[in-house]
C-alpha cells in the first residue's frame, strides 16, 4: 500500500522531471515542440556513453547530461527553432515532430536499436524496508529516493528562478509582450535562448535519471512524447507547481492502477486526464495574462 | 539501410547483370531473406544474416548445379512492408525461396504471397504457433512459444515450485507462452495465482513486481520480447525478491545471449528455457560460436541458429530435389533430419515445424562473461500448439 504509494510518487517524479521543460518551453515561450523527447534521449544516450565507455561516475554525468542536452537546444535553438516562433502551430507540429523522426533514425544508425543497459553505483542499488510486512509496510528502493531528492531540489531552484530573480521576470515579460520587452531593453532573443537551452538541459537530466527505469532505444522520444504532453497538458502552464501535481497525479494512478487492476492499469492515465480535461479544458493551474 | 547491406546488393545487382553470361538463368537459385534491418527488432535481423552469410561462406554457393544467390531486403518489421517485398521478390526478382521473417504479423503477412506462387517460405525467427498453419509452403527453423514455455513448467513442478505468478508482455506471442504455461503448470499439479500482463508500450515493471511480491509465490514466469529483459531483472533485485524467496524463471528471451552480458550481475542464477544457448557444449556449436564471433565481432543468439539452420534446409531440401524449386522443395524440407549447433533437430513432416530439444539454463559467469548454462534437457519437443488444436 504505501509502497505503491511511493512508486508512484517516484515514477511520477521521473515523468515530471522530463517533461517540466516541454512546460517551460510550451507554457512560457507558446511553441509547440514535440521534440522534446529527444532531447530526454540525448541526454539518456550521454550518460550511457559516459559511464559505460569512459568511466566517468554516475553522480557526475547528470549535470554533464544537462549541459549536454542545454548546448544542442541552444544551437538548435539558434539555427532552427527561431525561424519559426511566429509560424503557425501546425508548422511548429510538423517541424519538431520530423526532428524528432530524425533523432530517432540518427540514433539508430550510431548506436544500432539495441536498448542500452545503464549500471548504477552499487550505493544507489540497495532498498530500505520499514514495517513488518503487512499492508503498511514501506519499501524504498534508494534510487527511487535520489529520484525525488533530485526532483523536490529542482522544484525549489525553478520556482525561485521563474518567480524571484531578475531573470524570470524578464522572460515573463518577453512572453507575454515582446515588443514592449524589448522597447524596456530586455534582449529578447538571449531570453528565448537561455530558456530554451535550460528546458532542454532539463529533459536531458530526466533522460539520464530515467534510463534505469524507462527503456532507452532510438524510440524513447516517441514512446513517451504522449506522457509528457498529458503532463503539461493537465497541469496547465502557469507555474512548476501544476505540472509536479499532474505528474505525481498521473504517476500514481499508473502505478496504482497496474497494481490493483492490472487487466486495465494502462488505461487508467488516459481516463483520468480525459475526465480532468472535462472538468478543466485549460488544465488544472491556468495563467492569467499570456498570450492566449 | 546499411551501408554494408547497400554494398553487398549492389554488387548482387552488378553480379546478376554482367554474370548472366557466365551463368545462365536456370543454374541461378534466388533466396529472398526479408528481416528487420533497422528499428526495434534490428537485432534480429543483424543475427540472421550474419548467419546466413556465415552458412554460404562455409558451404560454398554452389548446390546441386545451381549458383545461390542472397538477396536481403530491410523489412523495418511492418507487416505491410514485409508483404511488399515479398511480392516484389517474387515477381521482379523472381526469388525461388523466401526467408527471414522477423515478427509474427510479418510471417502471416507474407503466409498468402508463399502459397499463390508456390513459393517455399523458411520462417526463421517469428514464434507464433498457428504460423506454420497459415500456409503448406511455411517451414520453420526458429521455434514456437508452446514449445519453448511448457517444458519449463514440467520442470518447475518437479522442482518444488507450485504457486506461480506470470508476466508476459501483451501480445500474441506473450498470449501464447501465459496459456501453454498455464495449462501445464496446472495440469501437473501447480497453480497459477495471477496472470499479468504489461502493455508493451509502458515499460515501468514496479507495480506488476511489487503485487508478486505481495503475494509471495514460489517464482515469477516471465516473458517479454528480447530487449526488456534487462529491465525485469535489475527491479526483481531492486525489490528484494530473491531476498523474499521468489525464483525468478522465464523463456529464453528473457536472457537474450545478444544482450546477456552487459545485463551484469541481476541475470545471474535465472532459469530460462530455450531451444540454445551459445555456451551449448556441442563441438559443433564450439566450432559455430567461433567462426561467427570470428567474422561479426559479437556472439551469434538463438535468431542466428534459426538463420543457420534456415539456409542448412535450404541447402539439403535442393540436394534431395536435385535443384527444384517450388512444391518438391517443400516436400523434401519436410523430412529432413540434422545435427544444428543447437543439438539434434528435424522437421516434421506434419506441420512443417521444428521438432527440437528444448533446455533449461541457469545463468552462470564462465571465462569472465556471462552466459545461459545449461543444465537439463527435454529431447525432441514437437510443437505442443498444433496438438491443442
Amino acid at each position: 500500500m504505501l509502497t505503491i504509494l511511493f512508486d508512484g510518487i517516484a515514477y511520477g517524479m521521473l515523468l515530471f522531471i522530463l517533461a517540466v521543460g516541454l512546460s517551460v518551453t510550451m507554457g512560457l515561450m507558446n511553441f509547440i515542440n514535440l521534440a522534446h523527447g529527444a532531447f530526454a534521449m540525448v541526454g539518456g544516450y550521454l550518460t550511457v556513453i559516459l559511464m559505460q565507455r569512459h568511466g566517468v561516475p554516475f553522480l557526475l554525468c547528470l549535470p554533464l547530461a544537462f549541459l549536454g542536452s542545454a548546448l544542442l537546444g541552444a544551437v538548435l535553438e539558434r539555427t532552427l527553432y527561431r525561424p519559426m516562433y511566429s509560424k503557425p502551430h501546425l508548422n511548429q507540429v510538423l517541424f519538431s515532430i520530423g526532428l524528432t523522426f530524425m533523432a530517432v533514425a540518427v540514433m539508430d544508425y550510431f548506436f544500432t536499436s539495441s536498448q542500452q543497459i545503464v549500471q548504477l553505483p552499487e550505493w544507489l542499488k540497495g532498498r530500505t524496508e520499514l514495517g513488518d510486512g503487512t499492508a503498511w509496510e514501506l519499501g524504498m528502493g534508494h534510487y527511487r529516493l535520489f529520484i525525488v531528492a533530485v526532483c523536490v531540489a529542482l522544484t525549489l531552484a525553478l520556482q525561485t528562478i521563474l518567480s524571484r530573480t531578475r531573470f524570470g521576470s524578464r522572460l515573463r515579460a518577453s512572453v507575454d509582450d515582446q515588443r514592449v520587452a524589448a522597447g524596456l531593453g530586455i534582449n529578447v532573443n538571449a531570453v528565448f535562448l537561455l530558456t530554451f537551452a535550460a528546458g532542454s538541459g532539463l529533459a536531458g537530466l530526466g533522460g539520464a535519471l530515467g534510463a534505469e527505469i524507462l527503456i532507452l532505444d532510438p524510440s524513447f522520444p516517441l514512446r513517451y512524447m504522449v506522457y509528457f504532453l498529458i503532463v503539461v497538458a493537465v497541469g496547465g502552464t502557469s507555474s512548476i507547481t501544476g505540472p509536479l501535481l499532474a505528474a505525481l497525479l498521473l504517476g500514481i494512478a499508473d502505478v496504482a492502477g497496474k497494481y490493483y487492476i492490472p487487466r486495465f492499469g494502462a488505461f487508467i492515465v488516459y481516463f483520468l486526464m480525459i475526465v480532468i480535461l472535462i472538468w478543466r479544458p485549460q488544465g488544472l493551474f491556468v495563467r492569467k495574462g499570456g498570450k492566449a | 539501410m546499411k551501408k554494408r547491406t547497400f554494398l553487398s546488393a549492389s554488387a548482387l545487382v552488378l553480379t546478376a547483370a554482367l554474370g548472366s553470361t557466365a551463368v545462365l538463368a536456370q543454374d541461378v537459385f534466388k533466396v529472398g531473406l526479408i528481416v528487420p534491418m533497422t528499428g526495434q527488432q534490428a537485432t534480429t535481423g543483424k543475427q540472421i544474416e550474419a548467419a546466413v552469410k556465415l552458412y554460404i561462406a562455409q558451404n560454398g554457393s554452389m548446390v546441386a548445379g545451381k549458383k545461390i544467390e542472397l538477396i536481403v531486403k530491410d523489412d523495418t518489421s511492418v507487416p505491410d512492408v514485409t508483404k511488399r517485398l515479398a511480392q516484389e521478390l517474387v515477381v521482379q526478382d523472381k526469388v525461388d525461396v523466401l526467408a527471414g521473417m522477423g515478427i509474427t504479423p510479418s510471417a502471416f503477412a507474407t503466409a498468402p504471397i508463399a502459397t499463390q506462387s508456390k513459393t517455399p517460405l523458411v520462417v526463421m525467427a517469428a514464434a507464433t504457433s498457428s504460423i506454420t498453419l497459415s500456409s503448406p509452403f511455411i517451414v520453420r527453423t526458429s521455434m514456437t512459444l508452446p514449445q519453448t514455455s511448457s517444458p519449463l513448467a514440467d520442470w518447475a513442478a518437479k522442482n518444488g515450485i507450485k504457486k506461480v505468478v506470470t508476466m508476459v508482455s501483451d501480445y500474441g506471442p506473450g498470449i501464447d507462452a501465459e496459456k501453454f504455461f498455464t495449462a501445464r503448470l496446472t495440469a501437473a499439479g501447480g497453480t497459477v495465482v495471477e496472470s499479468m500482463r504489461a502493455p508493451m508500450r509502458n515499460p515501468d515493471f514496479a507495480p506488476f513486481l511489487q503485487k508478486v511480491r505481495d503475494l509471495k509465490p514460489d517464482a515469477l514466469f516471465v516473458f517479454v520480447p528480447s530487449g526488456a529483459g534487462a529491465a525485469v531483472m535489475k527491479q526483481f533485485q531492486e525489490r528484494g525478491m530473491d531476498k523474499a524467496g521468489i525464483k525468478l524463471i522465464g523463456t529464453g528471451d528473457l536472457t537474450d545471449d545478444d544482450q546477456l552480458n552487459g545485463m551484469g550481475d541481476v541475470a545471474l542464477g535465472v532459469v530460462t528455457s530455450m531451444q540454445y544457448s551459445a555456451y551449448h557444449p556441442s563441438a559443433k556449436n564450439k566450432a559455430f560460436v567461433a567462426a561467427f564471433k570470428k567474422a561479426n565481432n559479437f556472439r551469434p543468439n538463438f535468431f542466428a541458429v534459426g538463420g543457420y539452420d534456415g539456409m542448412h534446409v535450404i541447402y539439403e531440401g535442393l540436394k534431395a530435389t536435385k535443384g527444384q524449386g517450388g512444391e518438391a522443395l517443400v516436400n523434401a524440407m519436410k523430412n529432413l533430419k540434422w545435427e544444428s549447433p543447437r543439438g539434434p533437430v528435424s522437421i516434421d513432416p506434419e506441420t512443417r515445424d521444428i521438432v527440437q530439444n528444448i533446455y533449461l539454463s541457469k545463468v552462470e559467469r564462465k571465462d569472465g562473461e556471462l552466459y545461459n548454462v545449461e543444465f537439463d534437457v527435454i529431447k525432441d519437443v514437437k510443437d505442443p500448439g498444433k496438438a491443442a488444436k
